[in-house]
């Protein structure tokens, strides 16, 4: 049962990114009800299965690898449908939605992580999880909605027609996004990072400790932090901070899972398991 | 029954021209007035908007008719006498027709489509009609035009944003802007096609404006007539940080806005877009302006290149309204010709009667003594014999009168029973 709602949020992903790419790239326009409602159904599909993690471990399925990507893809959906909701912006899951469905797959089939070992299970898991992972989930947004910004632009500078320039959104609502999603992202990032030293220090007794992860971490932060202050202060708008979000972003992915793979210490997903 | 058009629109005519030819509406009052006083001319109307200014006119004869109207145009501008000519297009029946029918549905306009000319036509009507000046003729004939504009409306795409500047212009600034309402347009130029493409804007909910020119006066006018602001050209490189859009077409030789303006007035508005739609020729905008982060600049080229692909569909939305036209056209037209074989039928009827007249006369002489009751048999009889034999050709007349190509028919019946000379 679980193993056939991780299979139709796949293909309801697949198919929903499919017909949005066709959309946009002007191949003729699905109705937006079957849109709708396949992306529903594949998030409803989703859902179970998350809720399916969290009710048999009895905690926030993200300590082995697949479980993490599982989550993430989650989060990542969540946050699109949030994006798309409130801004209209539907077209930012031609980014969003295939990005959640490799994950998804790559996450494999549900199965229930070993136990863990008795000194990481605990509330600051769920803690600094849920922040870490909605923070990462708002930045995919970002990028998204940045990459859709450089395709925009470059299409109303090569003249592109106005019926072609009109399946994306405008410049300036793509601009809004990418900067909300690029605030709210990173007052979670900063929220997971603060918690998870919180953490780190009741287990340890040291908030930090250098570990691979933690240290990309920063380095995402603070690349983060300097898109934000350039942002608010130097007046960086439009392209120039639509390219950040996207390398910003790419940093991300690699510090969650290059970073998750090597180095050693509780972010290597294996080590959870005890 | 000469129907009659004569006017000068966007087309034909230059700008100062048309605007010596305007109407305010009280003049128009008079001109109606003045246009109806001597005898020859039974209706009229005129239609003065800022792209044209046409005069309907209905008389027994063409001729009068015309030289009339070309006088009170004359009498609008007596310097352009000699102009006048090459500029002013005379239009007779079925082509006026199907002028007024293009014109009311927006298919003269110099915007395609644009929804106000049918609001203009309908107050000039308004007008004949209140000055005494619409008679059956043009109280038919416009109603046919209000009803063929709403068929074209209905039926066709023609009104769903028209091919022009100011389309292309709000739909690239709808790629680039989230919504128009906040957004501030500022005008460089005050000519007409700043003027008709603020109005575009304007109805697309863009709130405020500013006007710069090089003469004030002419901004401050615009600038009231939009609702909006006037700005001097010597500081319109220090406003030019309010503006997200700006929209330019001024006669100048030279860039009036250059890369520093540019650069200096995004500082000052932290780099929020700004889109440059710059329809002067020679341009008004330093070209390199739009190699700038957060700037968009469009040239008029560049404006048509992204409508091109709609022009594809426009086109058989075009055909579809011009088949409509034609149709109204012929319809109309064909009542119009009905009416033009009145005269000749009713100078048949006049003819035959006459000699009926002369006949009866003749033997009711030669047969004396006739009692009252055969005299009145006699008369009857004269009366069905004539109605018998005309009925035929008048009906087929009438039939024949309204089809296309019909005045060598009434030539030829007129000839036939020798009504020439009679009916005028």
């Amino acid at each position: 049962m679980i193993l056939v709602s991780w299979k139709i949020c796949l293909v309801a992903y697949a198919l929903s990114a499919g017909l949005l790419f066709w959309h946009i790239k002007g191949k003729g326009s699905p109705a937006r009800v079957w849109y709708r409602v396949i992306v529903i159904v594949g998030f409803a599909a989703q859902t179970s299965v998350i809720l399916w993690g969290v009710w048999s471990a009895l905690r926030l399925p993200i300590t082995n690898l697949s479980g993490a990507l599982h989550f993430l893809s989650w989060c990542t959906v969540g946050a699109y449908l949030l994006a798309a909701w409130r801004y209209g912006v539907a077209s930012v899951g031609v980014v969003a939605l295939p990005l959640a469905a490799v994950m998804w797959a790559l996450g494999g089939p549900p199965r229930l992580p070993a136990s863990v070992s008795p000194l990481v299970d605990s509330h600051w898991l769920t803690v600094h999880g849920l922040l870490s992972f909605a923070g990462e989930a708002s930045l995919a947004i970002a990028f998204g909605a940045g990459l859709l910004y450089l395709l925009q632009e470059r299409r109303i500078r090569s003249r592109c027609s106005v019926e072609s320039l009109g399946r994306l959104p405008s410049l300036e609502i793509l601009d809004e996004v990418n900067y909300r999603c690029l605030s709210v992202g990173f007052l979670l990032l900063t929220a997971g990072i603060i918690t998870g030293a919180i953490w780190a220090s009741e287990v340890w007794g040291s908030y930090w400790s250098w570990q691979a992860k933690e240290t990309w971490g920063l380095i995402t932060w603070l690349v983060y932090a300097g898109l934000l202050h350039q942002r608010l202060n130097a007046g960086w708008r439009g392209k120039r901070a639509a390219t950040m979000a996207v390398l910003g972003f790419l940093l991300v992915l690699f510090t969650f899972a290059g970073a998750g793979l090597m180095g050693s210490g509780p972010h290597r997903f294996d080590k959870f398991q005890g | 029954m000469p129907l009659i058009l004569i006017g000068a629109n966007h087309k034909t005519a230059p700008l100062e021209l048309r605007e010596s030819l305007s109407f305010g509406p009280e003049e128009q009052a008079e001109a109606l007035q003045s246009l109806l006083e001597p005898p020859g001319l039974d209706e009229a109307l005129i239609l003065s908007t800022c792209n044209r200014t046409e005069v309907l006119a209905h008389g027994a004869d063409p001729h009068v008719c015309v030289q009339r109207v070309r006088s009170l145009m004359v009498g609008r501008s007596p310097q352009l006498e000699r102009e006048l000519e090459e500029h002013i297009y005379v239009l007779m029946d079925s082509q006026a027709v199907r002028h007024l029918f293009s014109v009311a549905s927006s298919m003269d306009s110099m915007v395609v489509g644009e929804p106000q000319i049918l609001g203009q036509v309908k107050e000039a009507y308004r007008l004949a009609v209140q000055n005494g000046t619409a008679g059956p003729m043009l109280n038919r004939l416009l109603h046919h035009a209000f009803r063929v504009s709403k068929r074209v409306r209905t039926e066709t795409d023609i009104g769903r944003g028209a091919v022009s500047v100011a389309y292309a212009a709000v739909e690239m600034a709808r790629s680039i802007f989230r919504s128009l309402m906040d957004k501030t347009v500022l005008l460089v130029g005050a000519g007409e096609m700043v003027e008709l493409a603020a109005k575009h804007l304007k109805e697309r909910g863009v709130q405020r404006i500013l006007v710069s020119n090089r003469t004030l006066s002419r901004a401050e006018a615009l600038a009231a007539q939009l609702g909006g602001q006037a700005v001097p050209l010597e500081s319109l490189s220090s406003q030019l940080y309010r503006a997200d859009m700006v929209l330019s077409c001024t006669g100048s030789q030279m860039p009036i806005i250059g890369l520093e303006h540019v650069k200096s007035a995004l500082r000052t508005r932290k780099n929020r877009p700004m889109f440059f739609i710059d329809i002067a020729v020679p341009r008004d905008v330093d070209p390199r302006v739009g190699n700038l982060n957060n700037v968009f600049l469009y040239d008029l080229d560049d404006l048509q290149k992204v409508v091109e692909n709609h022009k594809g569909a426009r086109q058989e939305e075009l055909k579809k309204a011009t088949a409509i036209l034609e149709e109204e056209t012929k319809r109309f037209s064909s009542w119009l010709n009905t009416l033009e074989a009145e005269p000749t039928i009713r100078a048949l009827a006049r003819w035959a009667d006459q000699v009926r007249q002369g006949e009866l006369e003749r033997s009711i002489q030669k047969l004396k003594g006739l009692s009252e009751k055969e005299r009145e048999t006699l008369e009857a009889m004269s009366k069905a014999i004539v109605s018998k034999l005309l009925h035929r050709p008048i009906s087929r007349i009438r039939e024949q009168s309204g089809k296309e190509g019909s005045a060598g028919y009434l030539e030829v019946a007129r000839e036939l029973f020798g009504l020439n000379g009679e009916t005028k």
